[in-house]
């Protein structure tokens, strides 16, 4: 991995970093309450709209943009682009978090969570028909690898240390690791492929629930292609955001060239939506659907927008109009997963929803912890590049 | 570098050749016929007068107490529509043209139930009978059985800390002491009987034939999505979709996405291939470029 990659160092408790743990500590005592008073008195859920919030944005939405570290690795494993390297680390943090949170959303959005353990061990009750179940092993398998991946910072972190039974650990468990990592990222590239595109899978079972400008047979691989331009963004979203926030220089080449390669996938994206479409006879509907034919619209706007600027050279050059870029392309991305989980299912006349105000401030609270956790482990650990000038590597 | 890139680029073609080829091979999914032990239930709309006395057999015979909704003043059992209170319901169609009917709404009890394809772990399962069954010592309340069901049957109890599927099993629990379900018990028209699929399905057809005039010239779950073991016939001039059934098509609900589930993951050939594939690409980067560094002075 990284060679010279350094704890940012500073204080933890900053004065922003004491508000996160304000909306972090709201959530938990509306959690608290979701568990003591069941999920009808805390979401809007209802029995037309068993899914809400919690699954369309921290399971659906958190997942794709916590794969920063699949898009990544695929450009400097597979293709072998080394340049990029140093944005593996951050990168496979934020997936690692996203991942992580996910996983927990389940545990309070799934009813009978008691039982969710026996997911992944309960193996002669498996459903192989099911593509949910698809994803909760990947997803759960996944998490495991992240953590693994972020293992050899920790472990560096540990060497340097004072005790010598974590100095022993580290000592004995990096070089393993290291040996090993082939294996482990080669699954870290598979998973995210395997249950991203059932993601799309999934809603495929919905059938005529699900409005037809999005209910296709090509759901999974829209998913799959999305999730890979969506993890793009992430990186340049993410990169900005630390060297604003840490007065750092900005990554701007490398960053720029990483957009250049997200909008040929979003272009790729929208050529397949676009024929699907056109294929199955129903792209009338996007001009015929009323407020549906708008966030349709929305999407394709989004995503257009996103990859016309990336293929601007003025843009590339620019750190605050690529942020804009890669805002406007997580935007398109998740709104794609919010019409395809909410917006665009429809289970018939008199169901409704919109999320209550508790279910809102758990995933706020959620969000929050992400960002905390995030600050803590590029502070402490060795996961951002030097704060050098930037290293050109071959 | 440019070896490197050929390299990359073969194996994922290689991997994108065997994605392909796992799953042209058998990815044609089997029918799903009716259990040779199967039962089902036949609602006439013709027959019934709306006396609701199923509806009421329905919850002694589940041990559910009457839900008292604002609708009744809360002093009656006035059930809205299916919920986690109430298995079965009976609604009042009023057309336009002056047409009225009474539906009976409920599990449909499907030959190829999208909640069963759905289901995780195995919680919701066609048992005895081709009865659909929810076994609460197996569900996770994830709620996927919900979104997949196009009758919108299976319900959750919201209100509770420790929530239930709630659904109509046919009164299985009878059926294992030699009764029948409890609505079919009671009706005193006749409107729903209860049988075996095959009579049940002969039996729709012969009243078709017998009253062409009475009749919407349909059974509805002969083929629907699939089939259903629950069959309903209709006032001649009210359509199903009249009725608030879904329109469905003949080919089951879970068809589509299991075929491409299965053509992806059959055997696991296609993930272990990809897995192998990607595992060499990384490996020979990694040695080029260690290779690389070696060479730099």
């Amino acid at each position: 991995m990284t060679d010279h990659a350094v704890p940012v160092g500073g204080p933890i408790l900053t004065r922003p970093f004491k508000w996160l743990m304000a909306l972090f500590g709201l959530s938990v005592l509306l959690l608290l309450w979701r568990f003591f008073a069941g999920l009808g008195a805390t979401t809007a859920l209802n029995d037309g709209y068993p899914w809400g919030l919690w699954i369309a944005f921290d399971v659906v939405t958190g997942t794709a943009l916590g794969c920063g570290g699949y898009a990544v690795a695929i450009l400097v494993y597979i293709l072998n682009k080394g340049k990029y390297h140093s944005l593996v680390r951050p990168a496979i943090l934020t997936s690692a978090l996203g991942y992580s949170l996910a996983a927990f959303a389940i545990v309070f959005d799934v009813g009978r969570y008691w039982y969710i353990y026996r997911i992944p061990i309960h193996f002669w009750q498996w459903n192989l028909n099911s593509a949910l179940l698809e994803v909760a092993l990947c997803v759960m398998a996944y998490v495991v690898v992240l953590w693994i991946e972020m293992a050899p910072p920790i472990l560096e972190v540990m060497q340097e240390g004072s005790s010598p039974f974590f100095k022993r650990l580290a000592q004995t468990t990096l070089p393993l690791l290291n040996k090993s990592m082939v294996f482990i990222i080669a699954l870290a590239l598979l998973l995210p492929t395997m249950h991203q595109s059932s993601l799309g899978t999934v809603m495929m079972l919905a059938g005529k629930k699900l409005n037809p400008l999005w209910q296709t047979p090509f759901l999974p691989l829209l998913f799959l292609v999305s999730v890979v331009g969506m993890g793009y963004a992430v990186v340049v979203f993410e990169s900005t955001l630390s060297s604003f926030f840490l007065k750092r220089p900005y990554e701007t080449a490398m960053l720029g060239s990483l957009a250049k390669v997200m909008a040929y996938i979003t272009i790729g994206f929208l050529a397949i939506r676009l024929l699907d479409l056109l294929y199955r006879g129903v792209f009338g509907l996007a001009f015929t659907s009323g407020w549906l034919s708008f966030f349709f619209w929305l999407e394709i706007v989004l995503f257009v927008a996103s990859a016309a600027m990336a293929f601007s050279p003025a843009v590339r050059a620019n750190p605050g109009r690529l942020f804009q870029m890669a805002m406007l392309m997580l935007l398109a991305g998740g709104l794609y997963r919010f019409d395809t989980y909410l917006i665009a299912f429809d289970p018939g006349p008199g169901w409704s929803y919109f999320p209550a105000v508790p279910e809102l401030f758990i995933t706020i609270g959620i969000v929050a912890l992400e960002i905390m956790i995030y600050i803590v482990f590029i502070k402490r650990f060795p996961i951002l590049e030097e704060a050098s000038p930037a290293r050109s590597r071959a | 570098m440019g070896v490197d890139r050929r390299t990359a680029l073969k194996g994922m073609a290689v991997a994108g050749a065997a994605l392909l080829a796992s799953g042209a091979e058998d990815h044609a999914r089997e029918p799903h016929p009716a259990p040779s032990d199967a039962v089902g239930m036949l609602y006439d709309a013709t027959l019934c007068i709306g006396c609701k006395s199923c509806v009421v057999a329905c919850r002694e015979a589940n041990d559910m107490p009457p839900e008292r909704t604002a609708l009744g003043g809360g002093i009656y059992d006035s059930p809205i529509s299916l919920d986690g209170q109430t298995r079965n319901i009976i609604k009042l169609y009023e057309g336009a043209d002056g047409k009225s009917s009474y539906m009976k709404a409920q599990c449909m009890h499907c030959l190829d139930p999208a909640c069963v394809g759905a289901c995780m772990i195995g919680a919701l399962q066609k048992r005895e009978h081709g009865i659909v069954t929810w076994d609460g010592s197996r569900c996770i309340g994830c709620r996927y059985c919900q979104v997949a069901c196009p009758y919108l049957i299976p319900k959750f109890t919201w209100d509770k800390a420790i929530p239930r599927i709630v659904k109509c099993e046919m009164c299985v629990q009878r059926i294992d002491q030699g009764k029948i379900p409890g609505c079919c018990e009671v009706c005193p028209r006749n409107a729903v009987i209860f049988g075996k699929y095959d009579d049940l399905l002969a039996e729709a057809k012969r009243r078709l034939k017998k009253n062409p005039n009475r009749y919407y010239p349909k059974v509805f779950g002969e083929t629907d999505g699939g089939g259903t073991q629950v069959l309903y016939l209709s006032k001649a001039g009210i359509s199903f979709t009249d009725l608030g059934l879904p329109a469905l098509g003949e080919t089951p609900v879970p068809e589509l996405s299991q075929e491409i589930q299965h053509a992806a993951y059959k055997g696991f050939i296609a993930p272990a291939v990809l897995y192998v594939v990607l595992g060499t690409v990384i490996w020979r980067n990694k040695k080029a470029e260690a290779k690389g560094k070696e060479e730099k002075p």
